[in-house]
């Protein structure tokens, strides 16, 4: 486990020099970039000192660290406000939207695995992989609009978008939560399938349990274990997902954050967004490393 | 290939063809107008037999612009696809097969950039390099390269131990000839599959970085621009996002069938 935690590290490392360099990737003169044309030479060299834009690389990457390590994130050059700040007042209702949009695939996903798996190359696993690969192909800002048409704007049974009433939640979490039910279907299917030719599932049939026992106590146990792990990957990609699903619903999030500061140039901002969902990208996955390990005995007593 | 994906995906090639065709030699299809062409007085227009998918918020012909972005969608596609394919691939032979402190480099990198999930990472690079075509396609090739280079290291990981290999080594074989004539052949089949799958995600990465404003810029159209500019008129003008997002979904859907397909016909395992 300890060695689990410190493999995190270099990773970790990694991301935030990628994310620092990312502005430094900006053709020319970022500060030129930033302020337009109309700016003064006082106003640029002050941005660049601000910045830190003046100093070598190396220097201005330690700067970056401790300023990190703080809690400060700089600030909007568009607003000058804190971007910590920002990031705290946003990232809840990205969390919330993730978070509804994973028990949303949960609750679809595995019970129609199952249901195909059990069924396997009869007409409810047909209509499942069918379902799964319709789902699959079709992408946030595709599923996010069409939902919006039918539920909204058609039947006028929600909301269009916006963070208004507690309906407003239900399509942005039906646009994220979808395309995550179409994988966990395929994942639940293929897994129980393989489950379900182990010897102790014909051993737990062959003492007379009833099937539902077999199924449930038995098969399903084993096969939820890689299940876990694609969630916990998943859940990670949910919060890029929301980049664009929160834009489409106009959602405050942190997705939307990233969206209106690229459209400003608002390189801070951008460039702290994208660190905060890769690091909560990093952190997820190392909790299911962690989670997985302790529900399955095989590594649980290996260790 | 009679399986309608196959026949889906020649419809897409053809239409992406025209498309080309079209915006280069500026003309139109007889009877239609040309893909950039305003008519203001057809606003968002419902289909009839001058545009067979309505007009655009410009009055712009919707089946025109569906056509060049085809040919955007596909194009970008493979070119990423074909540099990402290469690149990824050498980087993974030379470490799998050299190993050492350029396989622990390779490792450490393609973690880093596998730590950030979905298309963050293709946004982030496309919002500092600014819009623009040239500039989606450096973004998308920054970030597609790294599962062609984790995939052919782990083969040639172990493809390396293989007698047919330790055969040729003591022979004397050249590195590069051992790598190309005796590792890569066996690597043909999953990273023709993983490809496949790559062109279908790539068609989608250039629509959200479009959908975004980061892609394809006015008056040239994008399949995700396109749709963008269809939600603001979804309740006046639901053909236009309709006709755009079914055309991407047959695409998309068509491609992962096809990779299916392949990957259950050369017999590839693929860890997803």
């Amino acid at each position: 486990m300890l060695k689990r935690l410190l493999g995190v590290l270099p990773v970790v490392f990694g991301v935030l020099l990628l994310t620092f360099l990312l502005v430094h990737l900006v053709p020319g003169d970022p500060v030129e970039v930033m302020l337009g044309e109309s700016a003064t030479q006082a106003d640029r060299a002050g941005l660049r000192a601000a910045l830190g834009l003046d100093q070598p690389l190396p220097v201005q990457f330690g700067h970056y660290l401790l300023h990190l390590a703080q809690g400060d994130f700089g600030r909007s050059i568009h607003s000058g406000a804190d971007i910590a700040g920002l990031l705290a007042e946003r990232l809840p209702a990205t969390l919330r939207l993730a978070l509804l949009a994973l028990a949303i695939a949960v609750l679809i996903g595995l019970p129609l695995g199952i249901l195909a798996a059990l069924h396997a190359r009869r007409w409810p696993d047909q209509l499942a992989t069918i379902a799964s690969l319709t789902l699959s192909a079709m992408p946030h800002f595709w599923l996010g609009p069409l939902l919006m048409l039918l539920f909204a704007l058609w039947l006028g049974w929600l909301p269009v978008s916006g963070m208004e009433g507690r309906w407003a939640i239900v399509l942005p979490a039906l646009t994220l939560g979808f395309g995550l039910a179409a994988i966990l279907t395929r994942m639940t299917r293929a897994s129980l399938l393989e489950v379900l030719h182990e010897d102790y599932v014909r051993t737990a049939r062959a003492k007379g349990l009833p099937e539902r026992q077999v199924i449930l106590g038995h098969a399903l146990r084993a096969a939820l274990l890689p299940v876990v792990t694609v969630l916990g990957l998943q859940l990670g990609s949910l919060l890029a997902g929301a980049v664009i699903t929160e834009t489409i619903f106009s959602w405050d999030g942190i997705g939307r954050l990233l969206v209106e500061s690229i459209e400003k140039r608002d390189y801070p901002v951008t460039q702290a967004c994208v660190l905060v969902i890769a690091l909560s990208y990093v952190l997820v996955n190392l909790l299911t490393d962690l989670v997985y390990a302790r529900l399955d005995p095989r590594i649980r007593f290996a260790s | 290939m009679k399986h309608w994906s196959g026949y889906v995906l020649l419809f897409w090639l053809l239409a992406a063809l025209l498309g080309l065709l079209l915006s280069v030699s500026g003309l139109a299809l007889p009877g239609f107008a040309q893909a950039d062409q305003i008519d203001l007085s057809r606003l968002l227009a419902l289909p009839d037999s001058s545009a067979w998918l309505g007009r655009d918020d410009l009055g712009r012909d919707i089946l025109s612009r569906l056509l060049e972005g085809a040919s955007v969608a596909l194009s970008v596609a493979l070119v990423v696809t074909s540099i990402t394919l290469l690149f990824g691939t050498l980087l993974g032979l030379l470490a799998g097969y050299y190993g050492g402190w350029l396989d622990r480099l390779l490792m450490q990198v393609t973690d880093v950039f596998l730590a950030f999930p979905g298309i963050l990472l293709a946004i982030a690079f496309a919002a500092v390099l600014g819009p623009g075509l040239l500039n989606l396609v450096m973004a998308l090739c920054l970030t597609s390269w790294v599962g062609y280079a984790r995939l052919t290291r782990v083969q040639a990981l172990s493809l390396r131990q293989r007698q047919h290999v330790q055969a040729a080594e003591s022979l004397g074989a050249s590195v590069p000839r051992i790598l190309l004539r005796h590792i890569l052949p066996l690597l043909a089949a999953p990273l023709l599959v993983e490809a496949t799958y790559g062109i279908a995600g790539l068609v989608i990465a250039e629509a959200s970085l479009s959908f975004l404003g980061l892609g394809i810029q006015a008056p040239h159209a994008s399949w995700g621009s396109m749709l963008r500019d269809g939600v603001r008129y979804l309740l006046v003008a639901p053909h236009y996002v309709l006709a755009v997002g079914f055309s991407l979904m047959s695409l998309v859907l068509a491609v992962n069938v096809l990779g299916d397909r392949l990957r259950d016909a050369l017999d590839v395992r693929r860890s997803d």
